[in-house]
Formats: structure tokens, C-alpha cells, sequence
């Protein structure tokens, strides 16, 4: 086993808005290994996005809180941390990628200034050793003409390029985690796949730790060793990458898998939808988040929410039904009821 | 190209487009402007829709699908080319006589969240189409109608007085597709409609598609990126790249063998849901990224992203034809 860098227990975050608490993270338990790659999994809403900005304290308060949990990153309890010594973590040692390369670099100054701002703040670089070090880490990315880019602004710059430059950016310092949250949804299939490629060729090379956020359950199935999956701010299912999609254990997985279409699918099979609408994230949690959807609800899913138990080696779920109760009624019932 | 005609070689060819171009002016100058050249969006496209079939229309962002659609509809109006809906040509119809036919041919966009007016009841959203083409004749007729749309697309009918912004996405969705059906059309352009979707409601749109095709005998020309979708709807794939139809086939040839480098290295991007298959797939990485419109390479459009490119694909452009059993290719290395 190798040794765990990241370990996180109980993470709970809340918005107080007018609305009322929007219970956005509630109380998440997981780990991340040293040069491990794991994926969390879920749809909007689900708290995939919140949950690893709380890990870095990155949440807008007001009205965001992080109202419970410790986040102990290599040895160092980072919710006690002072926001001062914190800022040495972000960026450096715990670096992330969003979603958004068109939004996430600033429009007025150059690739150049953005990846040596860094490098300068971070590792006390002079200029000119910054500037050889953005140079080296273009190239690292796949970026052509590296040097002479340095000076483009990111408007000169495509999707896929963009999204390079923010990995570059994530990669200056040589972080042990590296967050990556939807980095390739907005790009297209072709360049999703150069940027996959490149990630993993990364993450091999300078050994780093990977947190990949995705709704593609397709992504998630080639790069990633273990996944989390997580629904309405709970984490209901985590398993390695080979378990959860051979033997899901929890009817929203098994949802999800059946539900999305297959590109290498034999016949035309009419897709089994998940019936109903993704959860109100201002209801105060009390039964299984799953409950309204499920197929397989019994009266107890309404009563109590199920904790996530050990199912199976390096396997977890939150669900109140046994497995084999449910393969069962899959394989007798028809398949699934359409809206 | 016309041996493109009737592709399929069997059912009635509900919509044929010949040569289809929509240029897009780029302009300079302030008080005089003047062309200084063209955004080749869609350049060249040839293909029949047979009544009763989904074509699936791919492609990455900015190939030109989007444009197609639109100018099929005569949104836009094309640049050249020739599309015949019902055995009228649509590029020579005008004024009252395309509105005539627009009954026919309606679309579904892919934003519900601002295809639809934030300031119309879900009612006269989905009965403004009966409106415009006079159709209920009284005000009952009408809200008949309307509750009996909502209904067939799985809404509760008596969500007429709601706004959009009191439901989900997918559920707008359901309201645009309702909107869509008012009129009776023969043939929706669905412009990625489900793109927008989360992943499980994603499901519950196709499926929805698919049963009203099969009640209401539509055509569909679906566009979307997502190839997986692409496949499991259509009936047959038409793959764009910069402008042109690369390759067009039946659903399942197409991906078991598919006779453009480009479809390959898009299919094997795709990434598919087992980490099994995933394990053993071999994906193919093209190099740098689409070129502009304004200014495509000579020769095959895709030559400068080919892995396979031979020399004369940087002169010559390669011819979109059969290569056999109603499957086209424009690749040079289809000939020998």
C-alpha cells in the first residue's frame, strides 16, 4: 500500500442564503493515495465541485461555510490552518484546473505573466529564471513555438491550447495533488482525448496525485484507479474503477450506467432513464437523498439514511438493499418504468 | 455529385440537399464596408433524408452542423446549393409560401434554458405555433390542443399557466419538443437537444424522441457532438469536418468500419463507459486543432491533421462517393 496524502473525514459545507441552508456537502469521508488518480463522479448539483473546494478552503463565505470536517494533507491538518500558510499549500503544493479555459485565465495578461506569477510568488524565482521555467513547462504541455507564445494573450489561444496553458499553470510548481475539476467538458472529443493523454503521460512522470471531477462516467472508465460517486452532497458509492462498473452496488449507479448510451453498444437497446428530477439541495437531508428515484425503495429508505458500509473489498455504498435483492428483481421485473 | 442521389436506395427521399454552401461575409470598413473575405461554414454538402429516419449529423464545434440545420430550414439562407423538401425547392421559395412549408419542417434547439421567452406561459409558448400558421380555430380548439401537446410529451397539462423558470431542464426541453409538435410537422432539425441535459435526465429526452418518431412517423436530422448519443438514435451518421461531410454511413458500418481517417480517430477518442473495453482501445491522438474556416488548407481539408496524409492530399481535394453499399467516403485512400 502506498502511503495516503490526502485524507479526508466528515467534510460538511453549507450556504446560507435567503432561500434558506442549501445543504451543498454533507459530511464526506475519502482518501487519496500518493500518485493515485481518483475520480468523483456526479451530476450538477451533487456536490462534486463544492466538496474538493472546501478542501482548499476556496469557498466564498458569505455565504458559504464549511461547517464540520478535517482535511489532512500530508501530515497537516489544513482546516486549522492559517489562511496566510494555506495560501503556501494552494497553487504550490495542491494545485487545480477548472472547467473553463475560456473563463479562468485573465483576458489582459499575457500566458507568460500568468505561469511566472506563480513561479515568483511561490518558489522565489528571479525573472528570467521564471520565464526559462514557463518556457520548459509550455513545452512540457504540447505547446509549439513555445517561447515565442510566452507573449500571447489568451484570446490567441484555442480551447485545447488554453486548457495546456492551465495545466501548465497547475503544473508550474510541481504539485503532490493536482485538482482537476471538469477540465475536459468543455472541449471537444478529440482535443478531450489529447488533454487525457497528456494528464496521465503527467501524472507518470512527476509521480503526482490526481482528483479528477467528471460527469462522463465514459472519461472516468479510461484514466481514472478509483472513483467516488456522489448524489445530492453525499458520496453514496466508492470502489475501484474495474469494481463499480462490473459490480455497482448502488441502484443510483446502476442507474446511471444503464441509462447512458453506449458507442460501442451491438444492438439498439432502449435506454432505461432515471426516473424524476435531481434532488432540491435545500431540503434538509433526512432520508436517503436517492429515495424519491430509486426503483428498489423500501419503507426504511424514507425513515433513516443509509451510512456508506464496506460491501466488499475496497468497496463502499450507502444503500439499505442487499445487491442481490435488486439483481434479482432486475432480471425478473421489465426493465425499468419510462416516464 | 448527383449519384448522391437517393443514398439509401430504398424509401421515399423526404429532403435533398445538392451542393449546399452557406458563407458567411467577413467585412472591414466603417462607413463603406467591403468583403475581404468568407467564413466557409458549410461548403459543399450532398445527402437525402428518407422519410421515416434519423440522420445523425456529427461533428466538433464549429464544423458547420449547427449551420446546416439552420440553412436547411432556410434561417439562413444559403449561399448555393439546392434543398428540396416534399419535391420544393426551399432556396427559391419566399414570403408566405416558406411560412406554408415551415409548418412542415419545424427545429429544437439546445439551450432550453434561452430558447424559450422567460415572459411567456408554458401555454402560449407551445400554442404562439398554432398562431402564427392559423391553425385552432377557437380559443377551446386551442387549449385543447395545447394540453393534449403537453401531454404527449410527458408534462402535466396543468402546467399551461407556468413560466419556464418554474421547471427543470429537462423538462423545458419536454416544452420545446411540445412546441415543435404544435403544428404537425414531418421533419424536426434537433440541434443538440440534449447537451444541456444532466447525465440522467439525458435518457429520458432520447427516449421521448424515439417514441414520438415511431407514433407521429417523424424525420429527424439530429446533430450533436456526442457520438455515443449519434449512434445509439440514428439510423445513419454523416460525419462533418470543417464544412464538409467526410463520411456517411449506416450506423453500425460506420463504427465497425469506418473509411476516413477522421471518423476513425473521432470514434476512437470517444471514450466508452467500461473500464474494461477502455483498457484495451487504442486511441488514436490527432495532432494540433481544426483549422479556420476563413482559410482551409488546399487539397482534403483534413490533410493537415491527417496521420495518413499522402502527398497529394495537400493538392487535390478528395471526391465524397459510394465506396460501396450506400456508404461514402472522401478519401483518397478509398480508391485503389
Amino acid at each position: 500500500m502506498s502511503k495516503t496524502l490526502l485524507n479526508v473525514r466528515d467534510l460538511e459545507t453549507k450556504f446560507f442564503t435567503q432561500d434558506g441552508v442549501v445543504h451543498a456537502v454533507n459530511g464526506i469521508s475519502y482518501h487519496v493515495d500518493e500518485g493515485e488518480t481518483v475520480a468523483i463522479v456526479g451530476e450538477s448539483g451533487s456536490g462534486k465541485s463544492v466538496g474538493v473546494m472546501s478542501l482548499i478552503r476556496l469557498i466564498a463565505s458569505p455565504p458559504g461555510k464549511i461547517v464540520n470536517g478535517s482535511v489532512v494533507f500530508d501530515g497537516q491538518e489544513l482546516m486549522d490552518l492559517a489562511e496566510e500558510d494555506l495560501r503556501h499549500i494552494r497553487g504550490n503544493r495542491i494545485a487545480m484546473i477548472f472547467q473553463d479555459p475560456m473563463t479562468s485565465l485573465n483576458p489582459v495578461l499575457t500566458i507568460g505573466r500568468q505561469i511566472t506569477e506563480s513561479l515568483e510568488l511561490h518558489m522565489s524565482m528571479n525573472r528570467s529564471q521564471s520565464r526559462e521555467r514557463a518556457i520548459e513547462l509550455l513545452e512540457l504541455v504540447g505547446i509549439p513555438a513555445a517561447a515565442s507564445r510566452l507573449d500571447d494573450y489568451p484570446h490567441q489561444f484555442s480551447g485545447g491550447m488554453r486548457q495546456r496553458v492551465m495545466i501548465a499553470m497547475g503544473l508550474s510548481c510541481n504539485p503532490q495533488l493536482l485538482i482537476a475539476d471538469e477540465p475536459t467538458t468543455a472541449l471537444d472529443v478529440t482535443i478531450q482525448a489529447q488533454i487525457i493523454d497528456l494528464v496521465d503521460r503527467l501524472r507518470k512522470e512527476l509521480g503526482m496525485a490526481i482528483i479528477w471531477i467528471t460527469h462522463d462516467l465514459g472519461v472516468v472508465a479510461g484514466m481514472a484507479e478509483r472513483v467516488i460517486v456522489m448524489y445530492s452532497g453525499f458520496i453514496i458509492e466508492a470502489a475501484t474503477v474495474n469494481d463499480l462498473y462490473a459490480q455497482p452496488h448502488h441502484p443510483y449507479t446502476l442507474g446511471l450506467l444503464r441509462s447512458i448510451p453506449r458507442l460501442d453498444e451491438a444492438h439498439r437497446e432502449r435506454l432505461v432513464p432515471i426516473d424524476g428530477l435531481p434532488p432540491d439541495l435545500l431540503d434538509e437531508p433526512s432520508h436517503c437523498p436517492f429515495a424519491p428515484r430509486c426503483e428498489f425503495v423500501i419503507e426504511k429508505c424514507w425513515q433513516e439514511n443509509p451510512p456508506l458500509e464496506t460491501v466488499a473489498d475496497d468497496h463502499l455504498s450507502a444503500c439499505w438493499r442487499d445487491i442481490s435483492e435488486i439483481r434479482l428483481e432486475l432480471e425478473a421485473g421489465p426493465a425499468g418504468g419510462a416516464a | 455529385m448527383s449519384e448522391a442521389a437517393n443514398m439509401n436506395g430504398s424509401g421515399e427521399v423526404l429532403l435533398e440537399v445538392r451542393d449546399l454552401k452557406m458563407h458567411f461575409p467577413i467585412t472591414r470598413g466603417i462607413l463603406i464596408q467591403r468583403q475581404v473575405g468568407s467564413i466557409r461554414a458549410v461548403d459543399g454538402l450532398d445527402f437525402d433524408l428518407i422519410k421515416g429516419e434519423t440522420l445523425g449529423l456529427v461533428g466538433e464545434s464549429g464544423c458547420g452542423k449547427s449551420t446546416t440545420g439552420r440553412a436547411i430550414l432556410q434561417l439562413h439562407r444559403p449561399t448555393e446549393g439546392s434543398v428540396r423538401f416534399e419535391g420544393v425547392e426551399l432556396t427559391e421559395t419566399s414570403g408566405p409560401d416558406l411560412r406554408q412549408m415551415r409548418r412542415r419542417m419545424q427545429m429544437i434547439f439546445q439551450d432550453p434554458y434561452a430558447s424559450l421567452n422567460p415572459r411567456m406561459t408554458v401555454g402560449s409558448i407551445v400554442g404562439e405555433p398554432l398562431d402564427v400558421h392559423q391553425l385552432g380555430s377557437s380559443k377551446t380548439d386551442r387549449q385543447e390542443r395545447v394540453r393534449e401537446l403537453l401531454e404527449i410529451v410527458g408534462l402535466n397539462p396543468y402546467f399551461v399557466n407556468r413560466y419556464p423558470h418554474e421547471f427543470s431542464g429537462g423538462q423545458r426541453q419536454r416544452i420545446g419538443v411540445a412546441r415543435a409538435l404544435a403544428v404537425n410537422p414531418s421533419f424536426i432539425v434537433c440541434d443538440e437537444p440534449i447537451s444541456a441535459l444532466d447525465v440522467s435526465i439525458q435518457a429520458q429526452v432520447i427516449n421521448l424522441l424515439e417514441d414520438l418518431q415511431r407514433e407521429l412517423q417523424l424525420t429527424y436530422l439530429f446533430i450533436a457532438h456526442d457520438l455515443s448519443v449519434v449512434r445509439h438514435i440514428s439510423d445513419r451518421i454523416a460525419v462533418m469536418y470543417l464544412g464538409k461531410i467526410v463520411e456517411l454511413a449506416e450506423r453500425t458500418e460506420l463504427y465497425e468500419n469506418p473509411r476516413h481517417p477522421y471518423t476513425e480517430a473521432l470514434l476512437s477518442a470517444v471514450p466508452v463507459p467500461d473500464p474494461v473495453v477502455e483498457a484495451k482501445r487504442q486511441r488514436i491522438i490527432l495532432e494540433g486543432d481544426v483549422p479556420n474556416p476563413a482559410s482551409p488548407p488546399t487539397g482534403c481539408n483534413f490533410s493537415t491533421r491527417c496521420p495518413k496524409a499522402m502527398d497529394r492530399c495537400f493538392q487535390e481535394e478528395p471526391e465524397f462517393r459510394d465506396v460501396g453499399n450506400g456508404h461514402y467516403a472522401a478519401c483518397f485512400l478509398n480508391e485503389e
